[in-house]
């Protein structure tokens, strides 16, 4: 291909690709090195509010925003280094916990909290996923030609369904007296209130996510195995192999190439788990490194947010999933590189 | 067929001239509002429309959108509707206009507890009054023969024997979702007992006596609490109030109506609204107020003309119509026995919340801090220590610290 040509078909793609991936996240990376503030001045200032019959006044000194020339206020921007990420990471706190050989005093710092849940979340899920997804795919296959539409279409259901709305309505099924855990008081005779502690809204995120993504891992599973050659698996069948070992040795390592992207793709995705925090509300209990930084980046009432602090947990995150991801990469690298 | 459309257009017209009359001066000028969704706001909003030309906007993150709507130049609301804390940045950004002679000119209805009074400007007209107080079912009361509980000391007895009694699931009821609720929860008490959040040079003090007394009533509430509390909003609190599931909770006072709403309560007629319980100094309580602001970034006559239909929205007529809505500051309106808990706590001295930009991150650093203690991964000094310590970073990176 022409070299014009080619420019021409790539060049739009690659300036949608600088404009909104490439500058933010460069904005984002220069923002985690500074901070902006508000020049503020003291004032002496009386406030006047009312009470039910009568106003109550009060004179305190209030710390006031300088406002500019132009009605605007004076910020000041400053490099401040890695100090955003030494508050986010608290490695002070953090040294002080392990030293001290406290896994509760480590897991009172909010990071270190949400890397512990984001962490346990990724890696119990992942294996949950493959095999539920894996599972769904023989279904579909084995299922008669007349069932197999309906089939996948239900299979599809919970990846259609919005997360926050998925979330809340497992939220309101099993939410104080919800439907669900009525069944399962029942059931046990035991009074069961799921959201009480953390563990039991960590398995219900669990399940949900599970629920959530397998018909995705289920349809790529799918469409491998239209792939998988007859000729291999008739031979297997003659050769006495058991339903179980034709899944071995012969399905799986065919597999092996989508099993591995689909592992990517959800290490990629949960380790940015975020809308079950707050679909579950579980933010007392239990929070995500994607809500860290939501929750840095969402002003208080009074109109202050903590951008710096944002940014440098954004980064954070990023590295995260860079660390999760390599060892799946070196491994189809190595597949890539033996089959040439 | 086209007579009855013609009849229909007809009455629809008459029908609007009607609702124009409701309005004093006909308003020729675009007007559009950005406030919160709740029913005060919409009864507000709807008597302003009878002016003609106005847009209401009720929107519940109205919060995050205001600082920047206003701070555009030409502002993209002439109206806002704020509350004791969410006026700060708005006064901080100089984005909102002194009223004192629009009120001098249009405001001669208003009474003069409703002018918020910032350093002698008149910088918000206030509407009504919001506050937590404790509703408590009565013929629970009646029945183990106990008196309204006037401390949290009380409550926690009462609730002590209406368990023992067995009549509700969980005797008390609270606002202790994680966040900005339990913030609150945790502000109302600490108040009670007369404390500073910070001090002059915005460094935390909250971590002292009065601070672990507010810590460890809220544990003792606890005890008595639905074990999910840390998911409990308003709206939920109401809802096991409503269906009979609490027997006592220190609730919003714009809650107070859907008690004794027969299409959705259980308990329509058997809630006593009274005071807040007492702290050592005052009821465990803030008082919240909601009012009008009106954009600086606005030519003066769209400035008068916004204020003028704000004026209508506040009048007479809209309190008489929409009485038990809120507790209303605007003149016409009368008490009634829903307002009896609001205004128990305003005369017991409970303090106004003490909005402003330290006491945000304050407020978020308290929301975010004290589920640790209530699940008792800390002890009431750690949480307190870190609580401060996280409002320090917050503090730092906003400028408020040096």
């Amino acid at each position: 291909m022409k070299f014009t040509t080619f420019s021409a078909f790539v060049g739009p793609s690659v300036v949608m690709m600088l404009l909104f991936i490439a500058f933010p996240l460069i904005s984002v990376f220069v923002q985690s090195f500074q901070v902006t503030q508000p020049l503020y001045e003291a004032v002496e200032v009386e406030t006047c509010t009312p009470g039910f019959l009568t106003q109550t006044c009060v004179i305190e000194t209030r710390n006031q925003p300088v406002l500019g020339e132009d009605g605007k206020i004076v910020t000041e921007t400053r490099w401040v280094g890695l100090q955003s990420y030494a508050n986010v990471l608290e490695l002070g706190r953090a040294w002080d916990a392990v030293s001290a050989g406290s896994w509760r005093a480590l897991m009172a710092i909010d990071f270190w909290k949400a890397l512990r849940f984001t962490l346990s979340f990724t890696l119990l899920t992942l294996p949950a996923v493959i095999a539920l997804g894996l599972a769904l795919a023989v279904a579909i296959n084995n299922a008669g030609k007349r069932l197999r539409g309906p089939v996948i279409f239900v299979s599809l259901l919970p990846f259609i369904i919005t997360p926050v709305i998925g979330a809340l309505s497992i939220n309101w099924l099993f939410r104080g007296d919800g439907i669900l855990t009525a069944l399962m008081e029942r059931a046990s005779g035991q009074d069961i209130s799921m959201f009480a502690q953390a563990w039991t809204i960590e398995v219900l995120m669990m399940l949900y996510r599970v629920w959530h993504v397998a018909p995705f891992a289920a349809i790529v599973f799918y469409a491998g195995l239209q792939t998988v050659s007859s000729d291999s698996l008739e031979s297997a069948l003659i050769d006495g192999a058991s339903r179980w070992q034709r899944m071995k040795y012969i399905v799986i390592p065919h597999l092996m190439p989508l099993i591995l992207f689909v592992g990517m793709i959800h290490l990629m995705d949960s380790y940015r788990v975020f809308e079950e925090v707050v679909g579950f509300s579980s933010q007392g209990h239990v929070i995500s490194l994607q809500w860290l930084t939501y929750d840095f980046l969402q002003p208080d009432q009074a109109g202050n947010r903590s951008i710096s602090r944002a940014s440098a947990s954004a980064m954070l995150t990023m590295v995260g999933i860079v660390i999760l991801l390599i060892p799946p990469l070196k491994r189809s690298w190595r597949d890539h590189r033996k089959a040439h | 067929m086209i007579f009855r459309t013609i009849a229909l257009v007809g009455s629809l017209g008459i029908a609007a001239s009607m609702a124009q009359a409701a309005c004093s001066f006909d308003n020729e000028t675009p007007v559009s509002s950005l406030t919160a969704g709740f029913e005060a706001w919409k009864a507000v909003t709807d008597a302003m429309a009878e002016c003609g030309n106005v847009s209401a906007s009720l929107d519940q993150e109205f919060r995050e959108k205001q600082p920047e709507a206003f701070a555009a130049n030409p502002a993209l609301y002439q109206i806002g509707g704020v509350a004791n804390s969410t006026i700060v940045p708005l006064l901080n950004a100089g984005t909102i206009r002194p009223l004192d002679d629009l009120v001098a000119e249009y405001g001669a209805a208003l009474k003069p507890n409703q002018l918020i009074r910032i350093d002698g400007q008149t910088m918000a007209v206030a509407m009504m009054v919001n506050t937590q107080h404790l509703m408590v079912r009565q013929d629970i009361l009646d029945e183990l023969g106990l008196p309204v509980p006037a401390t949290w000391n009380e409550a926690l007895d009462t609730a002590e024997a209406i368990r023992e009694a067995g009549l509700v699931d969980y005797p008390i009821g609270a606002t202790f979702k994680t966040g900005w609720d339990l913030g609150e929860e945790f502000v109302n008490l600490y108040l009670g007992e007369g404390a500073a959040f910070v001090d002059a040079e915005n460094m935390p003090s909250i971590a002292n006596e009065a601070g672990i007394r507010s810590l460890e009533t809220m544990t003792a509430m606890t005890e008595f609490m639905d074990p999910e509390y840390l998911v409990s909003d308003s709206t939920y609190v109401q809802q096991q109030f409503q269906q009979g599931k609490i027997a006592m909770a220190n609730l919003w006072s714009s809650r107070a109506a859907a008690m004794e709403d027969p299409g959705e309560s259980q308990v329509v007629g058997k809630v006593t609204m009274a005071s807040a319980p007492m702290g050592s100094q005052r009821p465990a309580s803030s008082i919240w107020w909601d009012g009008i602001v009106i954009a600086q970034n606005i030519p003066d006559e769209e400035a008068a003309a916004a204020f003028r239909v704000a004026m209508e929205g506040l009048d007479e007529e809209m309190v008489s119509a929409n009485n038990d809505a809120a507790v209303w500051l605007v003149e016409g309106y009368v008490p009634g026995p829903l307002a009896a808990g609001a205004a128990a706590t305003a005369e017991a001295g409970a303090a106004p919340y003490p909005g402003s930009a330290p006491m945000g991150i304050m407020h978020t650093a308290l929301g975010n801090g004290i589920a640790a203690y209530l699940t008792g991964a800390k002890d009431a000094q750690t949480t307190l220590a870190d609580i401060e310590a996280a409002y320090l970073v917050a503090a730092r990176e906003a400028g408020l610290v040096d």
